[in-house]
């Protein structure tokens, strides 16, 4: 029965057009952007990061409904999506930036959900009249995605006022503002020095809708980060070497130059070197002695006791590590 | 006299929406394309000038419409068409090319008759245009 398309049916004063009272069907909207699966894989393959979770939700909830507005002929204007990330080394930034394009593209605000991510030496050139045409091929590129500046404050450079970089803050400033249906800026960098880089430049700051900031992570967080990077790589920890690497992580993060998460998958690294080693060395001192498939996807004990953080590293220690 | 040259040019000229998508499905099949123009618009002139380098990494069309804007800014009265690049190896050539800009007056081609040996007549067209010097046609 579609009562709805036929105003003329008798006994029905209503118009054609969705009346105001009318029940949208939220639920068939959010179920054919496949948003839920973008957010619930968000949710299984990031540990941690509540609050930037939950504002990429807020996010994905107004354009959903900023789509169901657009459909009721209500006043939709695209929001603006440009957003600050914030933190500290290897809390993610990169990674939920290129989910966020995913998600952009899922709600239709992005045509194309690519990203491109860029330093100052892809947007600044080296000499007079260099910087406009290379700033403009960047953005022609990421025209349609997201355009992902990586430690955007090497952009503006105090120090010299003959600097370039400000030439290339004036050309996005500008595509910011005019093409904002076309491209998502999103400008990441440490809290401190991205917090001086918009206090000198308000333009830049007052176009940026959503500043995020991503926290550090705590020893458990760290722990299943791990877990997870191991599971991608198809790695297993024995217990002993699980035990090891809880107090690695511990120890880790009290040094200096700690990166969190892209610290841990140094440690992993190193420890699949020493795995191998590990390994070849048996092999060679048995001559011929065949190795199981267990033997290769687990990592013992000693691959991670091995690492200088523990202090004392025991002499055999086959990799050369700095930290 | 509307130069007819290219795809699409016995139809009423494109809208900016239209190009977009004929762009748009020039770069889902992984064509490169590029803009060109000139002011000497002769069937047999396949030479036009590039307006810059053929885009071989942009993703969407408005990477494409931002350069087809700015050519038709910076030559307002010249002729300006989009070109697509097919790379497949084997095919490496233009799949498809199509005008986007014209000069408001186009005052078209004379045709110009050669008598030859034993009353043969020999045809050439030549555009009126290119009677003035380059920069000035239109």
């Amino acid at each position: 029965m579609n009562a709805r398309v036929d105003p003329m049916a008798p006994g029905n004063g209503t118009t054609a057009a969705p009346a105001a009272d009318e029940p949208l069907d939220l639920e068939a909207a959010y179920r054919d952007s496949h948003v839920g699966e973008v957010l619930e894989s968000l949710d299984r393959e990031l540990v941690g990061l509540a609050p930037v979770k939950s504002r990429i939700r807020d996010i994905a909830a107004l354009l959903l409904i900023d789509k169901l507005r657009r459909a009721t002929g209500l006043s939709s204007g695209p929001p603006a999506l440009h957003m600050s990330f914030t933190g500290n080394p290897g809390t993610g930034k990169t990674t939920v930036a290129m989910r966020m394009a995913e998600i952009l593209h899922r709600l239709g605000y992005v045509r194309k959900g690519h990203l491109v991510a860029v330093t100052r030496d892809d947007l600044v050139g080296q000499y007079i009249g260099h910087t406009a045409p290379k700033t403009r091929e960047v953005l022609k590129r990421a025209l349609g995605g997201v355009l992902f500046i990586d430690e955007a404050y090497y952009l503006y450079r105090p120090e010299n006022e003959r600097d370039y970089g400000q030439e290339a803050i004036e050309i996005l400033l500008q595509v910011m503002e005019n093409q904002r249906d076309d491209l998502v800026v999103i400008l990441a960098g440490y809290k401190d020095r991205m917090e001086t880089f918009f206090r000198s430049n308000p333009g830049m700051s007052s176009r940026i809708a959503h500043h995020i900031d991503f926290p550090d992570y705590s020893s458990a967080e760290l722990v299943a980060i791990a877990r997870l990077m191991l599971q991608q790589m198809q790695y297993r920890l024995s217990a002993p070497a699980d035990e090891a690497l809880r107090e690695y992580i511990d120890k880790r993060r009290a040094q200096p130059h700690f990166a969190n998460a892209r610290s841990i998958r140094n440690a992993l690294d190193r420890a699949r070197l020493r795995q191998a080693s590990r390994l070849f060395a048996r092999h060679q001192s048995e001559a011929g002695g065949s190795i199981s498939r267990q033997e290769l996807e687990t990592l013992e004990e000693r691959d991670i006791r091995a690492s200088r953080v523990f202090g004392g590293a025991p002499q055999d220690d086959p990799v050369q590590n700095t930290c | 006299m509307k130069v007819t040259q290219g795809t699409f040019s016995f139809l009423p000229p494109l809208t900016d929406a239209q190009i977009a998508s004929q762009v748009e499905y020039c770069l889902g099949k992984g064509w490169a394309v590029s803009v060109e123009y000139t002011d000497d618009p002769h069937p047999r002139n396949t030479y036009w000038e590039m307006f810059g380098m053929p885009m071989f990494d942009i993703r969407d069309a408005a990477g494409v419409m931002t350069e087809v804007n700015a050519c038709r800014r910076t030559f307002p009265s010249h002729y300006i068409k989009v070109n697509a690049f097919d790379s497949t190896r084997g095919r490496e050539s233009l799949r498809l090319s199509f005008i986007v800009g014209r000069p408001a007056n186009e005052p078209g081609f004379a045709l110009v008759r050669q008598e030859g040996a034993g009353r043969t007549v020999r045809y050439t067209t030549r555009s009126y245009a290119t009677q003035r010097p380059e920069g000035e046609r239109y």
